[in-house]
């Protein structure tokens, strides 16, 4: 990690910084609002958080990959969000999985090749009643079989081809 | 008229969005006002359309699909109800709220989770003002614990208790915080709470912040709830426009702040300690205890920590009194549990009831049920800290101590049903797999522990097995019992451990025999077809990858075991329901 071959834009984070002073703005939170910026947390962005906030860049790191919620590579356009909670699991979720998976040709925190999907299993969604359950972005599919996830994804990969 | 459409994360994944916005459209220009509410808890029936006129419920529209819309505004503008009737709820499915008796859910799905004034007028803050006005901070805590109300994150401690430890506590600055981490797989009912409700849980805050003698509070939500979180930011806003929040409050001395904080995803932080680390902005590890969190808590100032539903129960305690909360309930458990029920269950949702009804009186009563009518196996309660109960034990009295006793725990409240379908082997290896990714890493025997667990039983359900592996188990639960830390922890073995004490038969027929009775585990399936059930279409021929079926056309066919790589790709495709699972 040299942490200056991302080049991202770290001018973004200036509000970031500005907000945070006084406002007992704490590490996860510049970290959440960070992602929010980049779609995930690049190396050197890490970096000059660490600096900005006068934590070692260990610490950073190590808060980063404690909390399953950030990223640090780049997503697909698509982020799949899997629920494998208890009641996903009871009603086949796996089945869900190996068809996204087959479909897709990726594994569990991998992203297609076009950079169009990104397929992440989560704990839990909390929309139980109509598992099993998928986010796609901000939207939630329920009560899915095999069958209808591989049509869900079609559909999107021949909106994006169009 | 009014017409209100029930707007949770589960309704509008149901598409309650999309049913509003069509709604909207064919009632333009019409009088008939369109409102929203939060989850009224009957997510098998999603979306839900109520029909009101002033506060009076007139018609409760289920299943509500956009191409239905139109007709629907139709009937709704000529007043003709009787072409709604097709869309009633049926009075089968209505037995689902009437036999559940509602306190930190009483408003849930019945008022816009957006609007203070719904709040207030309809009794919102009187508890506050109750309190704040004719009640000491000790008189709030002693009514709480006439109420018997406990800790309804899990644990079951008694929530004065807390209150007076923190009140006690030496320091000026104290803290109150919220826990809506709600982590548990299986459970969503603090997500119900904020989403439909939030200034019920700001409410219960308050009072409980006066009692303690905080003037900051903070609610930790899971960052997965991303509407609770939007509803919550607004309820707060409008509550400190009204001079809920803020300082001074109602006119009084007491002043108090609220902060949201979302969580970033991590289990453990909802045991407290772990989540007092995370608001500080840490790794959520916990902390040993004591000092409690009462004593040195947030900032190591006194903090007190309570789960959302416990909040919930609070102002409807002040109101009602202590001793009104008490009457419901067994000796030892007081008052009402909130519970989401899903799985194999014919109508899955939020469920609400006194303590002491059993578990089959809410799984067949308001549940109705096992799906497709197969048989019932198992209900598992308390997630991953939890256990799985049997068949047999299907009287058990919902409180505490006897669900205790069963060797499950009462939780926060998931309630997953399994019919026989669900291997019970697969189903411990399932919450090893969740506590061995959420384990801290802290202590050795939590981390490596469940690990060794996960392979183990991994290594089972794969016909792997090998004698002497339940013994093994039973002793590797032991040594993490009493070796962690903390309480994801100590309770990761239970899962485990009940159904090893409650179904060790299917530990042995995996292991022995290498065989799944519940027919789940995928590496020990044989498949086969049924001759007489065969049409000999072909279709099975066809789709295996393997070449692995043959047959005539018009001829029962076969499957050569030696060659099946058991992909279930036969089954799925046939149509006569002719290949079976041994």
């Amino acid at each position: 990690m040299c942490g200056h071959c991302c080049n991202s834009d770290l001018s973004l984070l200036t509000e970031v910084f500005n907000d945070m002073n006084g406002n007992g703005d704490n590490l996860i939170s510049v970290l959440q609002k960070a992602q929010d910026i980049y779609g995930y947390l690049p190396t050197d962005v890490l970096y000059e958080i660490a600096e900005k906030t006068g934590n070692s860049p260990a610490k950073v790191m190590g808060v980063a990959t404690f909390y399953t919620q950030f990223r640090l590579k780049k997503v697909g356009k698509y982020l799949i969000l899997l629920c494998k909670g208890t009641a996903c699991h009871v009603n086949g979720a796996d089945s869900i999985e190996k068809a996204i998976c087959e479909e897709l040709k990726i594994q569990d925190g991998d992203t297609t090749e076009d950079g169009l999907f990104s397929l992440k299993t989560v704990a839990c969604l909390g929309c139980c009643s109509l598992s099993p359950v998928m986010m796609i972005n901000e939207d939630t599919y329920g009560s899915l079989t095999p069958a209808k996830t591989v049509e869900i994804l079609r559909e999107i990969r021949g909106r994006e081809a169009k | 008229m009014r017409i209100v459409i029930g707007e949770g994360s589960c309704g509008i994944a149901a598409g309650a969005g999309k049913v509003h916005t069509k709604l909207s459209s064919y009632l333009v220009n019409s009088d008939i006002e369109i409102g929203i509410a939060g989850c009224i808890g009957m997510c098998f029936l999603e979306p839900i359309v109520d029909i009101y006129d002033g506060k009076k419920l007139l018609k409760r529209l289920v299943k509500v699909k956009e191409e239905d819309t139109e007709n629907i505004a139709v009937s709704l503008r000529n007043n003709d109800f009787e072409a709604l009737k097709k869309y009633e709820i049926s009075t089968e499915d209505s037995v689902f709220l009437e036999k559940q008796t509602r306190i930190a859910l009483r408003r849930c799905g019945l008022i816009d989770p957006e609007s203070i004034d719904a709040y207030t007028s309809d009794g919102g803050y009187s508890a506050l003002k109750k309190a704040l006005t004719s009640m000491s901070p000790e008189e709030v805590i002693e009514e709480i614990k006439i109420s018997g109300l406990a800790g309804r994150g899990g644990a079951g401690f008694p929530t004065w208790f807390k209150w007076n430890a923190a009140r006690n506590s030496e320091g000026t600055e104290k803290y109150l915080i919220c826990n809506a981490d709600e982590g548990d797989p299986g459970a969503f009912m603090d997500r119900a709470v904020i989403e439909s409700d939030p200034h019920a849980l700001i409410e219960g805050m308050l009072i409980g912040a006066y009692a303690i003698g905080a003037k900051n509070a903070f609610v930790y939500v899971r960052a997965e709830y991303p509407l609770a979180i939007i509803r919550l930011q607004k309820a707060i806003n409008e509550a400190m426009e009204k001079g809920f929040l803020g300082n001074n409050i109602l006119g009084t001395s007491f002043s108090c702040f609220l902060k949201i904080k979302a969580g970033a995803g991590a289990f453990v932080c909802g045991e407290e300690t772990a989540l007092i680390e995370s608001l500080e902005g840490k790794r959520g590890m916990p902390r040993l205890k004591p000092p409690f969190p009462a004593e040195k808590g947030y900032e190591n100032k006194p903090s007190n920590i309570n789960n959302v539903e416990t909040f919930a129960n609070v102002a409807w305690i002040i109101e009602n009194g202590g001793k009104a909360f008490s009457s419901m309930g067994t000796e030892n458990s007081k008052g009402t549990k909130v519970f989401a029920l899903t799985g194999k269950i014919k109508r899955g949702g939020l469920v609400e009831i006194p303590m002491g009804l059993t578990l089959r009186e809410v799984i067949y009563d308001i549940g109705g049920g096992i799906r497709d009518d197969k048989e019932f196996k198992a209900v598992q309660l308390g997630g991953p800290s939890g256990g799985c109960i049997p068949k047999e034990l299907l009287d058990t009295v919902i409180d505490y101590k006897a669900l205790n006793a069963t060797g499950a725990i009462m939780g926060s409240g998931g309630m997953v049903v399994m019919d026989e379908g669900t291997c019970m082997v697969n189903m411990a290896r399932f919450f090893l797999d969740f506590t061995t990714k959420e384990s801290c890493g802290k202590c050795v025997h939590c981390r490596i522990g469940t690990k060794r667990m996960f392979e183990i039983l991994t290594r089972i359900t794969e016909g792997n097995g090998k004698d002497g592996d339940i013994e093994l188990l039973e002793e590797l639960c032991d040594g993490i019992r009493s070796g962690a830390l903390c309480g994801l922890g100590q309770t990761a073995p239970n899962p485990v451990l009940t159904t090893i004490k409650y179904f060790r038969h299917e530990y042995e027929a995996h292991i022995n025999e290498k065989k799944c009775p519940a027919g789940e585990c995928a590496a020990l399936r044989t498949y086969h077809i049924n001759e007489e059930k065969c049409k000999g279409c072909t279709l099975c021929a066809k789709k295996c990858p393997v070449n692995a079926i043959s047959g005539k056309v018009k001829e029962a066919h076969i499957i050569d075991i030696t060659k099946c790589i058991k992909c279930g790709q036969c089954k799925e495709v046939c149509r006569f329901d002719a290949v079976e699972i041994k």
